[in-house]
């Protein structure tokens, strides 16, 4: 069947929650990706991305609310192939190499990949004959992406796929990924870094205690958490003193200087002026993803929180 | 679809020195050891060199099986039975190459420890090779089945003496390392262990060809309610996974 050409969403959740004792790991999401999408969940960690993730896959059910995969159940859909995955850990635990492993998983699949193919596809042709449990962190996350995507599903959940990989590695995974994306796959990926949800997403869904907090495009994100920042030069000023400013959200120091993430930046000015005239070296600037992030996850979050309680 | 994992489950046992070591080289080494110093003598029946055979065989075989089922608790200990949940390879699938890699890994110590004893003399015609063969393969489900059990409830940690303590126990009550009970209310109670089969095929096979019903109706038995257990802790262990 091609998916593309049928009229249903790739990844469909309803008021999704799941607990796990007396802590709420999800609570109420509602998320419709569409086939072809590149999705990034970002959120720091306990935030509850791997629990949805888990529920996409069928690895664990939904308390309440329901999750629906290219129109099916998420254990028929992984029951048909239609879906793989990268966990957070994984492989077989005992004398396999590289090689043997991708085949290994590809032999799961209906409509598998050349195991060799993707070997190259993902850097990690080299290590073919390395034993899987030799492999060091970065090389273990590009053989273990090799095997999400031997399978040749039209989901790809990866959970944190470049954790571990250093920066170098980390460019040449986004290029993979959006190879596989441009092919019209579906993707899924859980990260805490900006850059690679930035990087490689087409739409970034902010994550904080479970709950969506945000929800589009980098930009999209970027100037909804509407944060500026200032640098200046001050000495001698308490942080606490700068943080209960109105319009800051944020400060911190680095020595003589000073940064303010600031909700309203005129008014975070205006009163820094007033306040502390023996101010220098003011910059005011755009926010960075980082800022709109901390912004959206910590202030939101703690609303989330207080809703919840 | 299910062979290469078949071929994985077999490749994880011969690439490991010490599951070699104790389902090949052990039962072996006990072998040519203590038949070889009772070449001549006769025990429960029939030539210790025979008897001590079947008693080695089996016990290797028991080790093979038993531990390929345990290679469970490492798959859950490694979040590979997670990442096996993700993949469209059905859990009756997996079980089944578990159970059929398992026969695949006991046959060695069967094969092996047949041509031990021929050095040591062993003589049966094929029809009697056959039997003893096939009353093993049987006589081995329930332990498949044990080993199963066990990886689903025993952790990674406690795998090893896990296994080698319920292997020697049965093996020592069945008979296997030799007959300690000639009769009274011991003999009767080792005959409901599948294991006291497993380890009278030999003389079985020198009989009649065949286990009596009450040997039928142990290893039955035993396969029944092992059947039942795995799948009940198969259940648990994936609505936990």
């Amino acid at each position: 069947m091609n998916l593309l050409e049928v009229d249903v969403a790739g990844v469909s959740a309803v008021g999704l929650t799941k607990s796990y004792g007396p802590v709420r790991a999800v609570s109420g999401v509602d998320l419709t990706i569409a086939p072809g999408e590149t999705v990034a969940l970002l959120g720091p960690n306990g935030s509850g991305k791997s629990t949805m993730m888990d529920m996409v896959l069928g690895l664990c059910r939904p308390d309440r609310g329901s999750v629906s995969v290219f129109g099916a159940s998420p254990a028929a859909a992984v029951r048909s192939g239609w879906v793989s995955g990268m966990l957070q850990a994984g492989f077989p635990p005992d004398l396999l190499k590289v090689r043997e492993y991708v085949t290994l998983v590809a032999s799961y699949y209906p409509r598998s990949l050349g195991v060799d193919e993707v070997l190259r596809m993902t850097g990690a042709d080299h290590l073919a004959e390395r034993w899987t449990k030799k492999l060091s962190g970065g090389q273990a996350q590009r053989v273990r992406l090799a095997a999400a995507l031997v399978g040749n599903a039209d989901l790809l959940v990866l959970d944190e796929p470049t954790a571990g990989i250093d920066v170098e590695g980390r460019r040449e995974c986004w290029q993979v990924m959006r190879g596989v994306a441009a092919q019209g796959k579906t993707i899924i990926f859980a990260t805490h870094y900006l850059e690679e949800a930035d990087a490689v997403a087409d739409r970034i869904v902010l994550i904080a205690h479970g709950r969506i907090v945000a929800d589009g495009s980098a930009t999209e994100i970027k100037s909804r958490a509407g944060v500026r920042s200032i640098r200046a030069t001050l000495s001698h000023v308490e942080v606490e003193s700068l943080r209960s400013l109105t319009g800051v959200v944020a400060a911190e120091r680095h020595g003589d200087a000073v940064v303010l993430s600031c909700s309203d930046a005129d008014r975070a000015l205006a009163a820094l002026f007033m306040k502390f005239p023996e101010v220098r070296n003011v910059e005011a600037g755009g926010g960075s993803l980082e800022e709109a992030f901390l912004e959206l996850t910590t202030k939101n979050g703690r609303r989330a929180k207080e809703v919840s309680q | 679809m299910v062979t290469t994992h078949v071929r994985y489950e077999i490749v994880r046992t011969f690439r490991n020195p010490r599951s070699l070591a104790v389902t090949l080289a052990l039962p072996l080494v006990l072998y040519y050891s203590i038949a070889g110093a009772n070449r001549h003598t006769t025990t429960s029946g029939i030539s210790f060199p025979l008897y001590f055979m079947v008693g080695m065989a089996a016990y290797g075989a028991m080790f093979a099986t038993v531990s390929t089922g345990g290679h469970i608790a490492i798959d859950r200990a490694y979040g590979w039975t997670r990442h096996l949940r993700i993949t469209p390879l059905r859990a009756r699938a997996e079980m089944g190459a578990k159970v059929l890699a398992a026969y695949l890994v006991a046959l060695p110590a069967l094969v092996l420890l047949f041509l031990a004893g021929v050095t040591l003399g062993v003589h049966l015609d094929l029809r009697q090779w056959f039997e003893i063969t096939g009353l093993l393969l049987v006589g081995l489900a329930p332990f498949i089945l044990m080993g199963l059990v066990l990886g689903h409830v025993v952790s990674c940690d406690a795998l090893a003496p896990a296994v080698g303590g319920v292997v020697v126990l049965f093996a020592l009550l069945g008979g296997a390392l030799g007959s300690f009970f000639g009769s009274g209310v011991m003999l009767a109670l080792t005959k409901l262990l599948p294991s006291f089969w497993l380890a009278h095929a030999g003389k079985a096979a020198l009989a009649s060809g065949d286990w009596p019903l009450q040997g039928w109706i142990v290893v039955a038995a035993w396969t029944v309610a092992l059947a039942f257990l795995a799948s009940l802790a198969n259940r648990r262990d994936s609505a936990r996974a």
